[in-house]
């Protein structure tokens, strides 16, 4: 039966302002946060909520991004509901506590406003920092605008937050395209989202005695957390993480259905959005926001005739392997666009992995990357069309020029 | 502060169950393993510890085994003052929403010498500066003992360490032993103060009264380590004792940046005739074994007119008894 | 590698300690032994805040000082520090 969708209100927000509600809405507990560009203004409309007394939250403004990271651990592990935001080298400073973050199963919320990593120092948007981190074990959503921002991190507390997920999530938005861009955002009112997202959850350790008991800390209950372990030990916790995962592709998927539900938006199931892949010999497939720029391109494409099709990779952790496979099954030639590089690799991150999936393919089909728009270096329509007109090129001549291009760099 | 002073004898403080329990893999004689379980019995009420990693933090926590009979938590190394500082947020915000009971919890922050002089002092500055309401409790045993005993900021000049090892060329650690409870004064805390564990009714009363504090206080315990000090295990609390007699750790508290000196180190003041040379303390310990040759001597004389300067420094800015 | 550790699937959520460590006796580490002279203690119980393992227990119902030879690591610093010298370490069989 569907329900009634909530009652929902347009309001003109940028990415970060988009978050800084969701969060305030979430009714996070504690905010342990550091300032860099492109993500300021997330932790300082967040601090104007706080400083007006319009969200009960402590709000920690540590003395790094590592302290942060650490302070959201710790009281995520007290039982708070936590949530930060970071981008390039803040979030790099973080790299250790991430990894801590996702082995002591805490469900933090963390914002990426994408911005690339220096050295030279570039304050503008690329993946190249999540993308640093996509073996640090965090759930990672990446969004096409504001409005799915601001959906997305509702959706991430509860996702991260179920019991047998328990593990951090980043909700990566591209710097300054989303972050810094003003778009009319359809926000639903506090107490729909307060009662979609409910009270935090823990999952449960069973002492010596026997008794089962929420794990956090608590003087009631003593709880030793953060050990030290042998290697007789270590690879069995890795494993549970890796379950956290499998158990998170479905929830993303669930959460997305009852996201819809609430509020008439769905991405694609959760995990990827298809756009006019239906029939479509040519496709690219990307993570965040260039994909709105595609869709306007894929529909001169289909008005010329040309069955070109999008793939938006919208979860890259856990890689949705299975819905990748069913969803590009029938294209010939596929393009994957990359916003960061990984040195000296065949390749950018995501091409990886989607060649991967894909490797198994009865009739594998041809893949190529583009790697572009590092540095928040722009990628005109024009541009973009040429990867299609490429792929164009190669079902016709059947030959691939080369595998990895450079989009717009100047050679 | 509280007004009443907390009263207690060896038998009450050894009738208190421990906290830090038996069955911890500490080496034999360790001075942080004895200073932490008395430290423990200091504690007054629901209380969690975070720890950095370290010797302490590792010898308790090896899995499935815990010496922890309360909530604690490790995370990293450079961070138990940022992890108090999430505990604090996480305990004041759930109480003010009705999330949990309704009542303080003590929360005591432990870190090595390493854990608080370099690695760790940027999130105790931070930590100290924002008000978190935690004890920080450092362990100094000067010196990175868990990885292999690497010198750190903390390391006297002239210990011999793995990584300032007394060579053919450079004998030992050239530099000074950065002065912590300086910088710790400086960030205007509430209660900054020195112990050790030897003078165990002292430690423990300072520590509780870092625990009333609210807000940061701060309480430097002065720990001798038998395997990285190269002494013998059975002498531990002797050195502990020597390190106060030889004024090379005077013990002291500052209330509100008032300093005053504790009794032990008030009874030298009073009687300066009473103060040993720093050759006394420096006996016995292998790692300022070659400090005792000719050619080495002045390190010893240059030690002992540090030690003297300090404590002259120490003089002037204590209060009158 | 034993087999009869806990699958993954058994194992606490991420390495939470449960545990206690009491279960794991340090006393096979010592070489020398602490010895009590009785008619020397005063009971001042120094070696009973001291002892680094609290593997010396003050009994207050029993009024009496009990060591616990499964901790002890033999370290003497009990025997360094009591005041009435009450304690020496010897070896398990100079014991007597």
């Amino acid at each position: 039966m569907q329900k009634q969708q909530a009652e929902q209100e347009t309001v003109p927000l940028n990415g970060d302002e988009a978050i800084a509600l969701a969060a305030k809405q979430c009714d996070v507990d504690v905010v342990a946060a550091y300032p860099i560009t492109p993500q300021t203004i997330i932790v300082e409309k967040f601090s104007e909520y706080v400083a007006n007394g319009e969200v009960q939250t402590e709000f920690v403004c540590t003395e790094s991004e590592h302290s942060a990271m650490t302070a959201c651990i710790a009281a995520a592990a007290t039982g708070a509901r936590t949530f930060t935001a970071s981008a390039s080298a803040g979030l790099a400073l973080m790299h250790e506590m991430l990894f801590v973050a996702s082995g002591s199963r805490v469900p933090i919320v963390m914002a990426v406003a994408n911005r690339a990593l220096s050295s030279p120092l570039n304050i503008h948007g690329d993946q190249s920092d999540s993308m640093a981190e996509r073996d640090s074990g965090w759930l990672q959503i990446y969004v096409e605008n504001a409005q799915e921002a601001y959906d997305t991190i509702i959706q991430a507390f509860k996702i991260a937050e179920e019991t047998e997920v328990s593990l951090p999530i980043i909700v990566g938005l591209d710097g300054f395209t989303i972050s810094h861009t003003l778009e009319n955002v359809n926000i639903l009112k506090d107490n729909t989202v307060k009662k979609y997202v409910g009270e935090r959850k823990l999952p449960t350790v069973v002492n010596q005695e026997g008794k089962t008991l929420p794990y956090k800390l608590d003087p009631e209950n003593p709880m030793t957390m953060g050990p030290n372990v042998s290697p007789n030990f270590y690879f069995e916790f890795k494993r549970q993480q890796e379950e956290g995962m499998r158990v998170a592709l479905k929830k993303i998927q669930e959460v997305n259905s009852e996201f819809a539900q609430l509020t008439g938006r769905s991405y694609g199931n959760g995990l990827i959005d298809s756009y006019q892949l239906d029939g479509a010999e040519i496709a690219i497939v990307v993570v965040g926001s260039t994909a709105g720029t595609l869709k306007v391109i894929v529909d001169q494409l289909r008005q010329e005739g040309i069955k070109a099709g999008i793939l938006r990779l919208r979860t890259f952790r856990p890689f949705p392997v299975d819905a990748l496979r069913a969803a590009l099954k029938n294209i010939k030639t596929i393009a994957v666009m990359d916003k960061s590089m990984s040195f000296g690799g065949f390749g950018g991150p995501v091409f990886n992995e989607i060649r991967n999936a894909l490797y198994d393919s009865k009739e594998r089909p041809t893949i190529v990357n583009y790697i572009f728009g590092l540095g928040g270096r722009d990628s005109s329509p024009r541009d973009l069309r040429r990867i299609y007109e490429d792929l164009i090129r190669v079902n016709k001549t059947g030959r691939v020029e080369s595998t990895v291009h450079y989009l717009g760099l100047r050679e | 502060m509280t007004a009443q002073e907390w009263k207690f004898t060896a038998k009450d403080i050894a009738s208190k169950p421990d906290l830090f329990l038996s069955g911890h893999r500490a080496c034999a004689g360790c001075g942080p393993a004895a200073m932490l379980r008395m430290v423990m019995k200091a504690t007054r009420g629901p209380t969690i510890v975070t720890q950095a990693t370290g010797c302490m933090e590792i010898v308790g926590s090896i899995y499935p085994y815990t010496s922890w009979a309360l909530p604690w938590l490790h995370t990293a190394f450079e961070n138990a003052a940022a992890n108090a500082s999430g505990i604090d947020a996480a305990i004041k915000i759930m109480r003010k929403k009705g999330k949990i009971k309704d009542e303080h919890i003590d929360i005591i922050a432990l870190a090595g010498d390493g854990g608080t002089y370099d690695i760790g002092l940027q999130a105790l500055s931070g930590a100290v500066e924002r008000g978190h309401d935690f004890l920080f409790i450092l362990y100094d045993n000067e010196g990175y003992m868990n990885t292999g005993i690497q010198r750190s900021s903390s390391t006297p000049m002239g210990a011999s360490t793995t990584t300032t090892p007394a060579g053919k060329v450079i004998p030992g650690k050239l530099e000074k032993k950065k002065p912590i409870t300086e910088i710790m004064l400086a960030h205007d805390m509430e209660y900054v103060a020195t112990a050790t564990p030897y003078y165990w009714k002292d430690m423990l009363t300072k520590v509780r009264k870092g625990l009333e504090v609210e807000g940061p206080a701060f309480l430097h315990i002065f720990a001798p380590c038998p395997r990285g000090w190269r002494t013998e295990p059975g002498k531990t609390m002797e050195y502990s004792k020597l390190s106060v007699e030889t004024c090379v750790f005077p013990i002291w508290e500052a209330v509100n940046g008032k300093r005053q000196l504790s009794t032990p180190s008030k009874l030298i003041a009073l009687a300066p005739q009473k103060k040993k040379p720093v050759k006394d303390y420096l006996n016995g310990q292998g790692r300022f074994r070659h400090l005792f040759t000719p050619q080495n001597q002045h390190i010893i004389d240059e030690m002992q007119s540090l030690t003297d300067r300090n404590w002259q420094r120490l003089l002037q800015k204590c209060e009158p008894a | 590698m034993s087999s009869k550790e806990k699958s993954w699937r058994e194992m606490p959520i991420a390495g939470v300690c449960t545990k206690s460590s009491i279960g794991f006796m340090t006393g096979d580490w010592k070489t020398y032994m602490p010895v009590r002279d009785l008619e020397k203690c005063t009971t001042c119980l120094t070696c009973v805040m001291m002892c680094p393992e609290g593997a010396i227990k003050w009994r207050p119902e029993m009024g009496k000082i009990e060591f616990d030879f499964s901790f002890c690591k033999g370290c003497g610093i009990c025997a360094n520090e009591c005041p009435t010298k009450a304690i020496t370490m010897k070896l398990p069989d100079e014991e007597e």
